[in-house]
């Protein structure tokens, strides 16, 4: 009675399991073509980028990486590729230091104005860019840093983007306090605690907001766009604009060869951090 | 490590002047820790919005000193100039068709992965891949080119290109939005996942049927959720650029049909170097954005549920 029972509601279950992960597995291959979509064109001869109807090239066509390579207006993509990284690694390194210095005043000081300050903070995770984008451009014209990296890195220095200040605060909340009275007990100011005590522990929270950091800096296009206009100093985002610009679709092959070189560090990060930019993504929406 | 190690601090007599003493030195340790923010939130944040508002009052071009002009910017924007309104009217189809697909996509397949035992890590981590990948110019540029003429949507379907075509361009641009549905997806997830299963098991021992356990369990269980992604992808979307810089190569076109706020705004600024105009643009933007967020929040009181609320 009973085995019959299990075998019957069981039946239909192991088959809507089946139909699930077909259902998946097909919403995936929607999806990710695009992505093969960019890798076949990459190789493809230039006569067969918009005449030929099939995905699959039919020759290996390499040469569109070299011509890549070369770069756009005499820079080759290796300074590209050293000017992207410079931004990224400066945005990454500030963002770490003053959200997290930010973010421990918020989460265990105690100051005048905590409250308030703590609210406009949150606040101006909401603040449109470009609120702030047009006079913020002038102050950094008057300091003659346009078309400098000054820029695109200085802000980070100073907590601006908020979300990983709030994203930090949640994750020292969730360490007990027990932790800082024993190194208060042992002679630590607020400063010894913190560096010692509190930093190492936030690392996973540290580790998510350098990783987000690095690929929204690596994708940022507006920015860049305003602030930079020398191609020496371009990333790889904006050389691919120009690329666009400059170019028919006969260098539609070379193109999506530079495009590949473009997104090939974030699929890396991608794949080295994945289980840290998801289980990021979805903390900063349960706790807030 | 290190720290345990260290020799116990050697406190002065008088407990209450020495805690006196020490709340004042940790008032001023915060300031030390916060004193990168503050300069940002002053000098990045404030002082900025400060300028941009009295800059909105001129006609300030970034060469010559601004003459203040009163309310002629705005009064311009609102009933002089045709390309103002139809930024305006773009966004908002913009933002009516990328954020309600973007979010109910994201709901489905959270609830289908929600009880999948084998392969959930795999799906989540490969739907939400394009995430990342999809604000880059990269993508944007293969967006371009896969709905252009004679590319792939315009084979499959015949329609032509859509980026080609005044009224299918600005849904070309809305579906890269809606293939970035990982992100929210995510955040579903870990909130379906945090509703208590005795509530499911109580509601099939009542007799209720999957779509009333879904419409009076998970709806209202994971509605500040809800609420969180609407919130955030709402006001993402009022910023859209990027995909519809690139999908019109900067112009906004066909005949206007992808000119975005943001796109209209960075046009009046740096092409133009109406700097005046294009901060009244900014301050409309942000009125608006505010208002919007005031909106959602309070109908939130009506829809939203808190599980603490009915605890306390």
């Amino acid at each position: 009675m009973t085995t019959s029972s299990t075998v019957a509601t069981r039946k239909p279950v192991a088959w809507r399991r089946l139909a699930l992960h077909v259902g998946c597995l097909a919403a995936l291959l929607v999806m990710l073509y695009p992505l093969a979509w960019l890798l076949a064109t990459s190789v493809k001869p230039a006569d067969e980028v918009i005449a030929s109807l099939d995905l699959l090239p039919s020759r290996l066509e390499w040469s569109n990486y070299t011509t890549a390579l070369d770069g756009v207006n005499d820079v080759s993509v290796w300074q590209l590729l050293g000017n992207s990284l410079f931004i990224a690694g400066g945005a990454v390194i500030g963002n770490v230091l003053s959200c997290s210095l930010a973010a421990y005043a918020f989460a265990r000081l105690r100051f005048r104005l905590r409250g308030p300050l703590f609210a406009f903070m949150i606040a101006t995770i909401m603040l449109p860019h470009h609120a702030v984008l047009i006079p913020q451009y002038i102050i950094f014209n008057q300091l003659g840093m346009v078309n400098t990296y000054w820029p695109l890195i200085l802000p980070k220095f100073l907590a601006t983007e908020a979300f990983f200040v709030f994203l930090i605060v949640q994750f020292m909340r969730g360490l007990p306090r027990e932790l800082e009275e024993a190194a208060r007990i042992d002679g630590c100011g607020p400063f010894g605690s913190f560096f010692r005590v509190i930093l190492p522990l936030t690392r996973p929270a540290l580790i998510t907001t350098a990783i987000f950091t690095f690929i929204w800096t690596w994708n940022d296009f507006f920015t860049q766009l305003i602030y930079l206009f020398s191609p020496e100093k371009f990333t790889l985002t904006l050389a691919l604009r120009s690329f666009v610009d400059a170019s028919s679709t006969s260098a539609f092959g070379p193109m999506f060869a530079m495009s590949v070189i473009a997104l090939l560090p974030i699929v890396l990060f991608f794949l080295a951090f994945q289980r840290f930019l998801v289980e990021g993504m979805a903390s900063s929406g349960i706790k807030g | 490590m290190t720290a345990t190690q260290m020799p116990p601090a050697v406190r002065p007599s008088g407990a209450a002047a020495a805690k006196k003493a020490a709340g004042r030195r940790r008032e001023g340790a915060a300031w030390v820790f916060l004193s990168p923010w503050v300069l940002g939130a002053c000098v990045l944040t404030l002082l900025p919005m400060a300028v941009s508002l009295y800059l909105s009052f001129t006609d300030y071009d970034l060469f010559n000193p601004p003459n203040w002009v009163g309310l002629r910017n705005y009064t311009q924007m609102f009933t002089e100039d045709p390309r103002y309104w139809r930024s305006v009217v773009t966004t908002l189809t913009y933002v009516v068709i990328a954020v309600p697909l973007q979010l109910g996509l994201a709901l489905v397949v959270a609830l289908a992965l929600k009880n999948m035992r084998r392969g959930r890590g795999f799906y989540r981590s490969a739907f939400y891949a394009p995430s990342l990948l999809g604000a880059s110019m990269s993508i944007a540029l293969v967006w371009r080119a896969v709905f252009n003429d004679g590319g792939t949507v315009d084979n499959l379907l015949g329609t032509g290109g859509w980026v080609n075509r005044p009224g299918w361009s600005l849904l070309a641009v809305a579906l890269l939005t809606v293939w970035q549905f990982g992100a929210p997806m995510v955040i579903f997830l870990a909130g379906l996942q945090q509703i208590p299963g005795e509530l499911y098991e109580a509601a099939e021992v009542d007799g209720a049927g999957k779509w009333r356990q879904f419409l009076s369990i998970t709806v209202p269980m994971l509605s500040p959720v809800i609420f969180f992604n609407v919130v955030l992808q709402t006001i993402q979307a009022f910023q859209v650029f990027t995909p519809a810089f690139a999908v019109s190569a900067g112009k906004g076109g066909p005949a206007d049909s992808t000119l975005v706020y943001t796109l209209y705004l960075y046009d009046r600024a740096f092409v133009a170097s109406h700097m005046g105009y294009a901060s009244a643009m900014a301050w409309v933007l942000l009125v608006v954005i505010g208002a919007v967020t005031a909106v959602l929040f309070r109908t939130s009181r009506s829809w939203v549920f808190y599980a603490s609320e009915g605890e306390r």
